[in-house]
């Protein structure tokens, strides 16, 4: 016998490979039972509240405030007046210090932020502690130098502070949507207004905290809650010079059309459908994880995800069975154990949207695969989804679902992938898969995206700028490109007005 | 002997690089003229025009295209005494050649100036190009009737993008010789559309047409809210812009920014 086998003998084999759980203590982030609105660095006592709970126990984990149209104008208020008096006098590299300091303090914070993220928005803690967290604590570090440095971005442009600027942000990356609406617009010597979204309140109330240990004098940056009703309250507020809406394409047009001829300043970041094109060459393993990765990460609750899966016909085959096997890998679940790959679905509403299109997807004659999976009994959940013989008329190949749906297509030429990646109102990102250098550009080129991934998929980067094409919206955060819709300049200005 | 009986012209609109009359068949009097007064049909086919166009437009080379604009120039220097009977004079002649030119120098420079190479954490090359828009519709502003025209015009075609213009309603004239200059020139067909006619007609069909991704509404009569408005139906890119002006960033409004990550590896 040699020693190998006899190592084996001795070795008990497990009966099962399952992972033993491993949830991240909930310890580290104390939630207070009621918050209210944070404006000119004081909590103000809402008027009226509702309760936000942790998508996957449907536990309640606070009171948050509901803000009435009169709490955002006083928001709004204490944002106009700190520009006043202050914050668009502060020495540049006074201002700049301020956001690094935030930077910091975000990243010694890191754990209890994403923990809070995790449980309050049903990400897996794997993508909060690595993702999100690091990523937020970056833009503020990138942009925090820019705010002394703003002449040599611009040159012969003089670049000024707009003023009051009103953001509001989504529930799939409630911090990191966070930081980057806030930072370029601190950098650039603004004051802020900030609506996070209805069920992802929570990060956005404990970075208040944070503004609290930066010193950053009062009212530069205001946070209200509430649902739609307080964002329309926002971009209705006279005293607001510029809106920065994240979120859906719908709600984006209608923000378009209340802002219309009011001359304020405006940028849309929007739904997306994006296509994911493997061409025949691509290395497979490695595609089939970018594909996973782009559909997905953070449940498929991502603008920009892979959710068209654009297939060389003649490897069709393979890539279907490898994405369908390693959908069986896949572990859905307890959004705080550290194993996790798919967590909770954000919400109720969110869930019966799904499920909507997913059922949409079947009567239409695509055909479905979800990989067997025990579902946790309470919270909101999906299986990781993928759609086989779809048309590109199907709802499933057209419009947005925000989950963690896939939807197959075919293709022969590089000219085919291209017509139909480009056929959406869509254009926010695309992927693609090849080895050979030359195709990538000669498809990047081609492709009506924003941002276009080749080898990879959702990867960010404070230098690098994201927006999109078409009904995708305009303008962009990160990098130089991001600082423009947060500065006056003399003469005319750029993109959307 | 009698004086000798001037031919008049009939002015035409200007849409894929031909002189059609306008679907409606009708016209209006402007400058003591009958101009073609374009309709809703006419508005879809510059549209359609256009968007045809832009790929021939959009694919040139940079240099090439700052060419064709520099030939622009010769055209209306060349016609400059017949330019200056329908502007304001030989002054806005001389200005709008010079602003041209100072266009056609900015085609080959605008991916230098706008674009960037982002130092990315990871294994890629990272890096951030402008590109057209798309189709792009201008409601020029009524005066200047020449240099309003090509101030609004020229940002949105130096960028690579297809235009249609509402030309000056009060006067048209200059736009028709603009368009005549245009034919002769190297800008390929339907990748400038000038239509003439009653702006509060046309406008508003351009700014809610789907197939149109930016609208200048620098000329929109009375406020341009309810243009802004239509034009959130596809998330147009709405521009306010100056009649009188001159700016890489005037082009910047019309362009689209694409990031590539591209990988690095051996």
């Amino acid at each position: 016998m040699t020693e190998l086998d006899r190592k084996k003998e001795q070795t008990p084999v497990p009966k099962e490979w399952a992972y033993a759980p491993a949830p991240e203590s909930r310890d580290v982030v104390s939630i207070e039972d009621r918050y209210g609105h944070f404006v000119g660095g004081q909590w103000l006592e809402p008027s009226e509240t509702y309760t936000t709970i942790s998508p996957a126990t449907e536990e309640t984990l606070a009171e948050v405030g509901q803000a009435t149209p009169e709490e955002v104008e006083g928001a709004v208020a204490a944002a106009r007046e700190a520009f006043e008096n202050g914050w668009s006098g502060i020495a540049p590299a006074e201002r700049a210090k301020y956001l690094f300091r935030i930077a910091r303090i975000l990243q010694e914070r890191s754990r209890e932020f994403a923990v809070l993220e995790s449980l309050n928005g049903g990400k897996p803690i794997k993508e909060s502690r690595d993702v999100d967290l690091p990523l937020a604590a970056a833009h503020f570090f990138y942009y925090a130098g820019w705010a002394d440095k703003l002449e040599y971005a611009f040159p012969n442009r003089r670049p000024r502070p707009i003023g009051v600027a009103g953001q509001i942000i989504p529930w799939n990356f409630p911090l990191l949507m966070l930081s980057w609406k806030i930072a370029p617009a601190l950098a650039a010597g603004n004051t802020v207004v900030l609506k996070p979204a209805e069920t992802t309140p929570l990060s956005a109330l404990l970075f208040a905290d944070v503004l609290r240990q930066a010193e950053l004098p009062p009212g530069v940056v205001n946070i209200v809650t509430g649902d739609g009703r307080a964002g329309a309250a926002l971009v209705k507020s006279e005293g607001v010079d510029k809106i920065a809406f994240t979120g859906s394409t719908e709600v984006g047009k209608a923000i378009q059309r209340e802002l219309a001829g009011t001359g304020k300043r405006l940028t849309l970041e929007l739904g997306g459908k994006a296509a994911n094109i493997i061409f025949d060459d691509a290395a497979l393993d490695q595609a089939v994880e970018g594909i996973v990765n782009g559909i997905y990460f953070n449940q498929g609750h991502v603008c920009c995800a892979g959710s068209r899966l654009l297939v060389q016909e003649s490897i069709y085959e393979p890539v279907v069975e490898k994405l369908k096997r390693r959908l069986t890998t896949l572990r859905v679940g307890d959004p705080l154990d550290k194993n996790t790959d798919v967590g909770a679905i954000n919400s109720k509403q969110q869930l019966d949207k799904i499920r909507e299109l997913v059922e949409a997807g079947e009567d239409e004659g695509a055909e479905i695969y979800q990989p067997p999976c025990r579902l946790p009994e309470k919270g909101y959940w999906f299986v990781p989804t993928v759609f086989t013989n779809v048309a590109q008329s199907y709802r499933i190949a057209q419009e947005e679902i925000f989950g963690p749906v896939l939807s197959v297509l075919t293709f022969r030429t590089p000219e085919e992938a291209v017509e139909k990646a480009n056929n959406t109102p869509y254009g926010l990102s695309a992927g693609v898969w090849t080895e050979k250098g030359s195709r990538i550009l000669w498809m990047a080129e081609r492709l009506r995206a924003g941002v276009v991934w080749a080898n990879t998929f959702n990867r960010f980067d404070p230098t690098s700028p994201f927006g999109g094409y078409k009904e995708s919206g305009f303008g962009r955060e990160g990098g130089r490109h991001g600082l423009e819709p947060y500065i006056d300049f003399d003469g005319s200005e750029p993109n959307g007005g | 002997m009698a004086d000798r009986l001037p031919v008049k012209k009939t002015y035409k609109l200007f849409i894929g690089g031909a002189f059609p009359r306008s679907e409606s068949g009708r016209s209006y009097e402007a400058e003591g003229q009958n101009v073609a007064r374009a309709s809703r049909k006419d508005v879809r086919d510059a549209v359609r025009a256009a968007r045809s166009a832009l790929p021939k437009w959009a694919g040139m080379t940079a240099y090439n295209r700052g060419q064709v604009l520099y030939r622009i120039a010769e055209m209306i220097e060349a016609r400059g005494s017949e330019f200056a009977e329908l502007s304001t004079g030989l002054d806005e002649v001389e200005h709008t050649v010079d602003r041209i030119v100072w266009y056609a120098g900015w085609a080959d420079k605008l991916a230098q100036v706008l674009g960037s190479s982002n130092p990315v954490a990871g294994p890629y090359f990272n890096f951030t190009v402008p590109e057209p828009t798309g189709v792009v519709a201008v409601v020029a502003p009524d005066e200047p009737p020449l240099l309003g025209l090509v101030s609004r015009v020229l940002p949105a075609l130096t960028g690579g993008n297809a235009v249609v213009a509402v030309a000056s309603e009060t006067h048209p004239l200059a736009a028709i010789e603009l368009a005549e200059a245009l034919a002769t020139s190297d800008v390929p067909g339907g990748a400038v559309n000038l239509l003439t006619g009653h702006r509060d007609e046309l406008a508003p069909w351009l700014a809610s047409h789907m197939d149109v991704n930016a609208i200048d509404v620098t000329g929109a009569d009375g406020g341009s809210a309810d243009l802004e408005r239509a034009a959130a139906d596809n998330v147009k890119r709405v521009v306010r812009g100056n009649p009188d002006t001159q700016s890489p960033w005037e082009i910047a409004s019309f362009l689209e920014l694409k990031t590539v990550w591209h990988p690095v590896g051996q």
